[in-house]
């Protein structure tokens, strides 16, 4: 009875203790959007593009640019115009493109699909292969293997994605026609499938449309590939040293004096440790795709976020770059959230207690 | 007294990019069922003859020997795997800090369930009900809580003799501890010591005893051997310990505070060259 007892206090306190974690965690999520806000916000402003020029062009009459200065807003102080985004913002009204003349929030949906699709493919092509490479080349330390992976993340580093991009094309589409050309479908699909999420291998998938999902497969496969290749080339670098910290811990020695095999030590016992700080490099690695690989994506003609982000840019469209940044920013934030909650499934000494 | 392991001129060696450093050169002991204690300060080569006998000499080292064989069984032309059967199951080892040689991820039962499945067939149930047998063994009160704490969740004690757990779980016949209290605080070191010379002697288990303290190494082990430069300079019985004839052994006999006794000027160990010859 006395233990029953004593846990109701200790239920409460851990009740409360997780209330509290999660207002901080709150206020931390709330501040951290309020800085992405107002950064983009004043960006936008201070740089030297004039949004009213953009719609009016720059032969309209001055009575006309000033009537439209004022239906947009650039009159008032900048604190006022500051407090008006913030309320749009907040309720998911970014203003519309100049560009495409569709509400900015909407040409994101079109878009960031995209390139959540071809950043998941890349890393987890990436992470698959890069992760098993780095832990060959740390238990072959020295050997031809180690030299081989080094060779080829080096490569996958420092080569141009644009040049490599190009090439690829050249071979496996033009070549071999192993591969579809540039863009998401074949142009016979693009009229006919209907998406729902914008993912298009879970679309066709979800409603079983085979010749849709392997057609999407086979236009995804090389900019995928490729964006994999890059990522690899760090992940493969970051595991070989994590692996090598974990392999000279003692409770190696220990592992080998229980007399567990070699597979067994590095695949679980290492390995389980060295991917708690792999989780972080996968998750940031992730993210950066996820900015939208301009390159990889004007190469393969991959409508994403990158491409809209450069468009929009180049054509003074700040709504859509600003709008843009800022679902930019959500998803590092979210990634960084959720490699923090990997982490401390994975570690149990970051859990509290 | 039949013998449980014979050791026959052990070197160890290891090529570096400026010569060939010798850990060990050239040892010869015996060992039946007994406790025999191996003292020597670092770099003697104490805790490298221990890694020789369990096949954990890392690389690039070279292991040689007239004679290595443990059981009946010739470790000099044992392959990996026959090794790797005999560690954890027949000969196993303890390392110094629980605090380094626990997983740390892996919750204390998982860990010395994994010693027990991997050697013997037997059911997860079997393998937790044998697990908290062996908590209990060490002295674990609440096995059952124990079994699910991680390595960080205990305290320095608690791990050591979960690490005991570990390895004993299997009943080997042979036990190398290689400094297993040093990393420990003073009142709890004899805790695990006791625990440890129980468990050996109970379990009619060959041990290995290595440390950097003769004091407690004369007072827990039969025989005591110590090692300077790779090489054992002195055998003793436990007993004779006054009656070292070696210089090295004399003075670190001479270094061990007495109480009453006036230390001024404090004693200094001159290591002579011909110690190392």
């Amino acid at each position: 009875m006395a233990a029953i007892e004593a846990s109701k206090p200790a239920r409460r306190r851990r009740v409360r203790g997780l209330a509290v974690n999660f207002g901080r965690f709150a206020i931390m999520l709330a501040t951290t959007f309020l800085g992405l806000l107002a950064v983009t916000f004043f960006i936008g402003r201070v740089v030297p593009i004039d949004p009213v020029l953009a719609i009016v062009g720059d032969r309209a009459p001055a009575s006309v640019v000033e009537r439209v200065r004022e239906q947009m807003g650039f009159n008032l102080p900048l604190w006022e115009q500051f407090f008006i985004y913030l309320k749009q913002a907040l309720a998911g009204d970014f203003g519309i493109s100049v560009l495409t003349t569709n509400p900015v929030l909407e040409d994101i949906r079109n878009v960031f699909p995209a390139t959540l699709e071809l950043a998941t493919v890349g890393t987890l092509i990436g992470a698959g292969l890069g992760v098993p490479l780095g832990v060959v080349a740390a238990v072959r330390r020295g050997s031809i293997a180690d030299q081989i992976v080094r060779i080829v993340g080096l490569i996958g580093y420092s080569v141009p994605i644009f040049w490599l991009g190009l090439l690829s094309l050249l071979l496996f589409y033009a070549r071999l026609k192993w591969v579809a050309y540039p863009g998401r479908l074949d142009v016979a699909y693009e009229y006919t499938f209907t998406p729902i999420t914008g993912l298009y291998l879970f679309d066709a998938a979800w409603t079983r449309q085979w010749d849709v999902l392997w057609d999407a497969f086979r236009h995804i496969i090389l900019p995928g590939s490729l964006l994999g290749y890059f990522s690899l080339a760090y992940i493969s670098r970051m595991t070989r040293s994590f692996m090598l910290n974990e392999l000279g811990q003692e409770y190696i020695v220990a592992a080998r004096a229980k007399g567990l095999s070699e597979r067994r030590i590095v695949w679980f016992h290492a390995l389980r440790n060295a991917s708690v700080p792999l989780v972080t490099v996968i998750a940031l690695s992730y993210a950066g795709l996820l900015e939208g690989s301009v390159l990889t994506e004007t190469v393969f003609s991959w409508p994403g976020i990158g491409l809209y982000i450069t468009n929009s840019l180049q054509n003074a469209d700040m709504n859509a770059v600003l709008g843009g940044t800022i679902v930019i920013g959500s998803v590092f934030i979210a990634i960084n959230l959720f490699s923090d909650f990997l982490y401390r499934l994975l570690d149990p000494r970051t859990r509290a207690k | 007294m039949t013998s449980l392991l014979t050791v026959s001129n052990l070197s160890v060696t290891y090529p570096t990019r400026t010569g060939i450093v010798e850990a060990v050169r050239g040892i010869s002991f015996q060992l039946g069922r007994e406790r025999l204690g191996i003292v020597g300060e670092s770099g003697s080569g104490k805790s490298q003859t221990g890694r020789a006998i369990m096949g954990l000499t890392p690389s690039p080292g070279v292991v040689q020997a007239d004679a290595l064989s443990f059981s009946g069984v010739d470790l000099l032309k044992a392959g990996p795997s026959t090794w790797r059967d005999m560690r954890g199951s027949r000969m196993a080892m303890i390392l110094q800090d629980p605090k380094f040689s626990l997983n740390p991820v892996m919750t204390i039962g998982r860990q010395i369930t994994e010693t027990l499945r991997h050697h013997e067939n037997v059911s997860k149930r079997e393998a937790r009900r044998r697990a908290l047998a062996m908590l209990e063994a060490v002295q674990i009160t609440d096995p059952e809580r124990v079994f699910g704490l991680y390595p960080h969740e205990v305290s320095g004690g608690m791990g050591q003799r979960a690490m005991i757990a570990m390895m004993l779980v299997c009943g080997p016949e042979l036990l190398i501890a290689d400094e297993p209290t040093s990393a420990l605080d003073v009142t709890v070191q004899l805790e695990v010591l006791g625990i440890l010379d129980r468990l050996v002697r109970d379990n009619g288990m060959g041990l290995i005893f290595i440390s950097h303290d003769l004091r407690l190494v004369s007072s827990f082990c039969d025989r005591v051997l110590v090692m300077y430069a790779g090489r054992i300079v002195e055998e003793l019985a436990s007993a004779d310990l006054s009656k070292a004839t070696h210089p090295y052994t004399q003075g670190l006999l001479d270094c061990t505070p007495k109480i009453g006794e006036s230390r001024h000027p404090l004693p200094v160990l001159e290591r002579q060259k011909e110690w190392a010859a």
